[in-house]
């Protein structure tokens, strides 16, 4: 019997719920072990559609209850759990074989996943107090969502890394921008499918691949971005991207790199992740007749 | 009205500021003269020296640098003593001198026994509270009501408020091991000397982190006194150190090698210097910057709480407040009705003496912030808007500015955009919630908000809506240590106040 000739995927950029090629045409080409794929390589132009989708989508996000949002990041996690091999896959590419650390990853990926889910419907309240003002005033502080978050994941391990970075600014409510692992991009197009089923609003969550040199710049200059998670090896890119974040006194996460073990560990899954993506909002009324 | 007697002789410059006022509105009814006698609060017990050093290691030393500057009392134009200015090497002195305290005492010592140092300093202000509230008046020209009734009683109540956490941090973040920074560069605007130098030093010390302090160049000296009760409270040498001087030695104590985080409060033009400096050096940093207020009086509003909040939301402090409620959002129905009620409660405001009790207006800070105003008002008069101003009479010396607002302005006025920090208010309309809300969020600030409407829940519904971390709600200028106060977008990050206020000193 002759053997089959596979079907293969065109790697896309995901903006705005749709997969789509980067306006400039342009791809970097990838090569594993089942020959060359080409990777969409975005541009500053497409970078700025991401935001614009982002920024769009963020009123009708925010305006959806806890619980309903709590739903849709669940339903991700089963999503993924339905993709899981095509997950695997995806990491076993990059890797040039299949290994068992890519199941792993994708196990705590997913446990991730599902374990912010949860957080959705419980930061706020987590993070709320009712303060006890010397005067006849009603006083409440609750946590909001700071806006459009861009995020520039880990190189490694890529999935486990980009999903523990997305699901915190996604649980307080904000928009994410998140430019993919540079060396290891096709788990995150893999990603991207889950997220276009989970019935996740478009916008909400953006993903860009390409040259990270090209696009970190951008995004870290853009005046509707509000915050910054930068997971850069690179220490320069880094550097420049925090001082060009300050144009707009951008809040800015910078985190050297960590070995992959830290991903599995417990601090990525701490609720402090959240609030680094959110403003604390005090409010007065006064109480009395 | 004290000030109306020294202006006697000055009839002609009040006359030409009449002209050029544009009537915004007719007049009401006419309001019944009050005239007040003099109530000027004592101050000749207010022994200055002549000079002040640095308060480095527990300890008054004399600048490297040898230089010394004058503070001004803006409402006399007389200059009250000199304060050192510190240079680079006196910066050097007191960072080592706040490190050697982390390292040798404060580190080391418990909760319980730092929170009983931080009690001690709330208490000793409280003893001398009318002797920093004169002080502060003197030093930075904002009425004696204020600096008595507002500032001070706060200043104490957030060494108290924090003197509780100091002990009990584990209890504020389960699960999370809470430990201090380190070194904690500070440096504090001229609008609330006493206030911003607790609202520093309180958390940062209570969660167990030493302290280098720089007060504003105009306002230094109730700053100064506070490094005396901090001597009479017997904290251990270095952990509060106080470094006077002006952008220089802020700018030195910003880059000084030695710190673990800075804390700004201030504009928000140097605040983004202090984030890309923060930015290449790695080092952590909380900001607190400037505020273009929106204050929304819906049709449906308490007509007369809501012209009390907005007097008070613009002209507290003569409006050199982050939080100022300088934009005026009316709904177009009430408009005039709104405009008449505070051209009216406007005239009763008495501007003067601030040592004076019934002083309701005192002196602008200082002579360039008056430039400052009289430009961005000169502006606003340029893009066509109208002008109103009071009639009170200015006093001869000293820098003054008239209660001022104006109407017939739009978004796009620098007087709708830009923070004024004075007694200038912008007066614009809208139609509906959703345009009032897309004009109040139409700013890179996000300091602040006030809402005027009866109706809960849409007052619930705006208040939500509202790109801004402090939202006042049928009030206006409220503050206390519970509560956490600080900005979205550039109006800065992180919180101070409540248990919020604590994060930005402690590593989880």
């Amino acid at each position: 019997m002759a053997t089959r000739i596979a079907v293969r995927k065109t790697y896309k950029l995901y903006i705005n719920g749709e997969f789509v090629r980067s306006e400039s045409g342009r791809t970097i080409s990838f090569e594993h072990r089942e020959g060359v794929t080409h990777i969409a390589r975005a541009t500053r132009k497409d970078l700025r559609d991401a935001v614009r989708a982002a920024k769009a989508a963020l009123l009708g996000w925010r305006a959806r209850t806890a619980y309903n949002r709590g739903q849709i990041v669940y339903r991700l996690a089963e999503m993924m759990e339905d993709r899981r091999g095509e997950l695997v896959e995806a990491l076993d590419r990059a890797n040039g074989r299949a290994t068992s650390t890519s199941t792993r990853e994708v196990n705590a990926a997913i446990d991730r996943a599902t374990w912010y889910a949860g957080w959705c419907d419980k930061i706020e309240q987590w993070l709320s107090t009712k303060n006890p003002v010397a005067g006849p005033h009603f006083n409440v502080s609750s946590p909001e969502p700071t806006g459009v978050v861009g995020i520039v994941a880990p190189a490694r391990p890529s999935l486990l890394g980009l999903v523990s970075t997305v699901m915190p600014p996604l649980c307080a409510a904000d928009a994410v921008v998140v430019i993919a692992s540079e060396s290891d991009p096709l788990s995150a197009v893999a990603f991207a499918e889950a997220l276009a089923t989970a019935d996740m609003p478009p916008g909400v969550v953006n993903i860009l691949t390409g040259d990270r040199r090209e696009l970190v710049p951008h995004l870290a200059r853009h005046m509707d971005v509000r915050a910054l998670d930068l997971w850069l090896d690179d220490a320069r890119l880094g550097a420049d991207a925090a001082d060009l974040a300050c144009a707009n006194v951008k809040r800015v996460r910078r985190t050297p790199p960590r070995p992959p073990s830290f991903w599995y560990g417990d601090e990525p899954a701490s609720p402090r992740w959240i609030e680094s993506f959110m403003e604390i909002k005090t409010v007065w009324h006064p109480a009395g007749l | 009205m004290k000030t109306s007697a020294k202006t006697a002789g000055n009839g002609s410059k009040v006359k030409a500021a009449r002209e050029r006022v544009s009537v915004a509105a007719p007049p009401g009814p006419a309001t019944s003269k009050w005239e007040y006698a003099p109530a000027p609060e004592a101050h000749d017990y207010i022994k200055l020296q002549p000079r002040y050093d640095l308060f480095i290691g527990g300890a008054w030393r004399a600048p490297k640098s040898g230089t010394y500057s004058a503070s001004v009392n803006p409402a006399t134009e007389e200059t009250l003593c000199e304060v050192a200015e510190a240079g680079a090497a006196d910066i050097d002195r007191a960072v080592a001198a706040a490190r050697v305290a982390y390292q040798k005492y404060w580190r080391t010592l418990s909760g319980a026994a730092r929170a009983k140092y931080v009690y001690r300093i709330a208490r000793a202000i409280t003893e001398r509270s009318r002797e920093i509230a004169v002080l502060e008046s003197m030093d930075g020209g904002k009425p004696i009501k204020e600096s008595r009734d507002v500032d001070v009683p706060l200043a104490a109540a957030h060494f108290f408020y924090y003197a509780g956490w100091a002990d009990k941090l584990k209890w504020a973040f389960p699960n999370a091991d809470p430990r201090p920074l380190g070194v904690a560069g500070q440096i504090i605007p001229w609008n609330f000397p006493i206030l911003m130098a607790a609202w520093k030093i309180a958390p940062a010390i209570a969660c167990g982190n030493t302290v280098v302090l720089k007060p504003a160049e105009t306002t230094p000296l109730t700053a100064l006194l506070l490094a005396e009760i901090v001597q009479q409270a017997d904290l251990p040498p270095g952990v509060v150190n106080i470094v006077t001087g002006g952008g220089a030695t802020g700018s030195a104590l910003v880059k000084h090698a030695g710190l673990d985080k800075i804390a700004f409060t201030g504009s928000t033009e140097v605040g983004k210097e202090i984030a890309r400096e923060c930015a290449k050096l790695k080092r952590r940093v909380t900001l607190e910057l400037g505020g273009k207020a929106a204050n929304i009086v819906f049709d449906d509003a308490p007509l007369d709480q809501a012209i009390e909040g907005i007097i008070n939301g613009i002209f507290f402090n003569q409006g050199h407040v982050c939080c100022a409620g300088s934009r005026l959002l009316v709904q177009e129905s009430i408009h005039d009705v709104v405009v008449q009620k505070l051209h009216r409660r406007m005239q009763t405001l008495r501007l003067g003496d601030p040592l004076d009790k019934n002083t309701d207006i005192g002196a602008i800070n200082s002579k360039a912030q008056l430039d400052k105003i009289s430009m961005l008002v000169a502006s606003g008069e340029a893009d066509g808007c109208s002008r109103f101003q009071t009639e009170c009479a200015l006093p001869e010396r000293g820098y003054w500015f008239r209660p001022t607002f104006f109407t017939g302005v739009s978004l796009s006025h620098r007087i709708a955009q830009e923070e004024i920090f004075g007694p200038v208010l912008s007066v614009m309309t809208f139609r509906t919630p959703d345009e009032a809300v897309e004009k109040a969020n139409n700013t890179p600030y996000g300091l602040s908000a006030g809402v005027w409407t009866d109706k809960g829940s849409k007052n619930f519904k705006i208040v939500r809506e509202l790109q801004a971390g402090v939202v006042w709600a049928n009030t206006f200028n409220k503050f206390d240590p519970t509560s956490p106060f600080g900005g979205y977008k550039e109006s800065g990050f992180g919180r101070e106040g409540g248990m919020h206020g604590l994060l930005p000193y402690l590593e989880l």
